[in-house]
C-alpha cells in the first residue's frame, strides 16, 4: 500500500506494508537520524514528532501516519546545532545516539510547556534513556538552551 | 516477534468499520496501537477510527464524556480530569511510560485491550464509568470488564461521572517506564468507599467485602484499617510472574490499602 504523508516540510509517498512500523519505513527511506534501540517504546531514541507531537516510531504503523506530518531531527537542523553547542558546552554526550530523539523532543517540549520547571523537563525526557551520561548534563544543557531561547 | 497485519483500513463511517469488524473473526479496531506488538495473533484487517473524530473531552451537567481516541497524553491534560477524587485517574495516566507513548495510546484501547497490567482500569473501576458502544448502547465499565470475550463492537466514548470525594492511588514498579508490579486505587466518596487493585498480575477487581465493611463503619481506627486490610487479602487473588511473587504483591496491596484507608478518611 501507498501512505502520504509530509516529512520535515517535504509531501512524500512511501510503498509500505500493511504491517510496516514507521521506524523502519523512514529509516528505508534515508531518514537515518531516527535510530533503533529496544524496539518495544521503552528508550525513546526512534522519537519522531507526528503532527508536532512526540512519538516513538517504532511502535508507530506507517499506515496509521498516512495524512500526517512527520518531523525527525534532519526537520528541525538550527535548533538541533543549538541544542548540540549546549550539550558540548555542559559536556552531556559521548556517543550521540540518543542526540537527535533527544532534539526532537526538547522542541516538542519547548512548542508544549512554556517556562518548564525543572521536573517538568524530567518528566517529559523520561522516555529518552542515554546510557552514556547520566542525564544531569543533559537536564542542565536542555535548561540552558530553553533559556537561550526566550 | 512479527506483526502479521494483511490490510489497514481508515475507515470513513462507523457503519463501514462494523461491518469490516464483523467481516472476519481477525479483524481487529487499532487504538493507538502501542501495544499492538505484544500481539500474538494474525491480523486480516486493522480498522482505524482516526476519521471519526472521536477524540473530543466534553463536560457537561456534571458528565465528561471523552472520546475512544482521546490520547492518555490529552487525557493526563484535562483538568477535570485532574481534579476528580484528588486527581487518581491524572496519577494512574501520567504514570504510564512517556509522553510519546501516552501520546499514542488511547483511552479505548486501553479499555478494550483489558489489559491485566492496566494502570487506567484501577482508577476508572471506582468511578461511575460507562462505556457507549455502536450497536450494544451503554453499559457500566465493571459489566463490561466481567465479560470473557469483548464484543464485536466499536467503542465511541467513556462515560465518566463527576464526583466529590478523596482519592489514593499507588503504582508499585521498578523503574519509571516498567509496568506496575501491583497498584492500588481507594477512594472514599458520598456513596462510600471504593477500593480497587490492579496488576495482581490479574486484571483490575474490586475488594467489595473489605468496601462493604468500611462502609459500616463510623471511625477508622488502626483496628478498623487492619480489619479491612485482612478482608482484601482475603478476597483478592495475587499470583506470581516475572516483576514479583505472589507474597511480595500481598504485602505491598496491604501496606497501601492501609495508607490509601488512611490518607482518604484523614484528608
Amino acid at each position: 500500500m501507498k501512505i502520504h504523508v509530509t516529512v520535515n516540510g517535504y509531501k512524500k509517498a512511501f510503498d509500505i506494508e500493511p504491517s510496516d512500523y514507521l521506524l523502519d519505513t523512514l529509516r528505508k527511506y534515508n531518514y537515518l537520524s531516527v535510530k533503533r534501540g529496544c524496539d518495544n517504546t521503552s528508550c525513546g531514541v526512534c522519537t519522531i514528532l507526528l503532527d508536532g507531537k512526540p512519538v516513538p516510531s517504532c511502535s508507530l504503523l506507517s499506515a496509521k501516519a498516512d495524512g500526517h506530518s512527520i518531523i525527525t531531527v534532519e526537520g528541525i537542523p538550527k535548533e538541533a546545532e543549538k541544542l548540540s553547542e549546549h550539550f558540548g558546552h555542559e559536556g552531556a554526550d559521548q556517543c550521540g545516539y540518543c542526540n537527535p530523539s533527544m532534539a526532537v523532543n526538547v522542541h516538542a517540549l519547548k512548542n508544549e510547556i512554556q517556562n518548564p520547571t525543572d521536573d517538568e523537563i524530567k518528566e517529559y525526557l523520561v522516555g529518552n534513556l542515554c546510557r552514556c551520561t547520566g542525564y544531569i548534563g543533559q537536564h542542565k544543557a536542555i535548561k540552558s538552551y530553553l533559556e537561550d531561547e526566550k | 516477534m512479527t506483526l502479521e497485519v494483511n490490510n489497514y483500513v481508515k475507515v470513513k463511517s462507523l457503519q463501514e468499520a462494523y461491518e469490516l469488524l464483523l467481516a472476519d473473526d481477525s479483524n481487529q479496531i487499532i487504538g493507538g496501537g502501542a501495544w499492538l506488538k505484544m500481539a500474538t495473533k494474525p491480523v486480516n484487517t486493522l480498522i482505524d477510527l482516526e476519521l471519526l473524530k472521536l477524540d473530543d473531552i466534553v463536560v457537561k451537567q456534571n458528565i465528561i464524556t471523552i472520546g475512544a481516541n482521546v490520547t492518555l497524553r490529552d487525557l493526563e491534560k484535562n483538568k477535570d480530569i485532574k481534579e476528580q477524587f484528588s486527581g487518581i485517574l491524572y496519577e494512574a495516566v501520567h504514570q504510564v511510560m512517556g509522553v510519546g507513548v501516552r501520546n499514542l495510546a488511547t483511552i479505548g484501547g486501553s479499555i478494550m485491550g483489558k489489559f491485566s497490567f492496566s494502570d487506567i482500569l484501577t482508577p476508572l473501576l471506582t468511578m461511575d464509568v460507562s462505556l457507549e458502544f455502536y450497536k450494544q448502547g451503554i453499559i457500566s465499565l465493571q459489566d463490561f470488564l466481567a465479560t470473557k470475550k469483548p464484543p464485536k463492537d466499536i467503542l465511541l466514548h467513556i462515560i465518566l461521572k463527576q464526583e466529590k470525594g478523596n482519592g489514593f492511588f499507588k503504582k508499585v514498579r521498578k523503574t519509571a517506564l516498567d509496568f506496575a508490579v501491583v497498584n492500588i486505587c481507594v477512594v472514599h466518596k458520598d456513596s462510600g468507599f471504593e477500593i480497587v487493585i490492579g496488576a495482581r498480575p490479574g486484571i483490575a477487581v474490586k475488594a467489595s467485602k473489605a468496601m462493604t465493611f468500611l462502609n459500616r463503619q463510623s471511625n477508622f481506627s488502626e483496628q478498623v484499617i487492619q480489619s479491612a486490610v485482612a478482608l482484601v487479602q482475603e478476597e483478592i487473588s495475587f499470583s506470581k510472574n516475572l516483576r514479583a511473587s505472589k507474597e511480595y504483591r500481598e504485602q505491598l496491596v496491604a501496606v497501601y490499602v492501609a495508607r490509601g484507608i488512611k490518607e482518604v478518611t484523614q484528608s
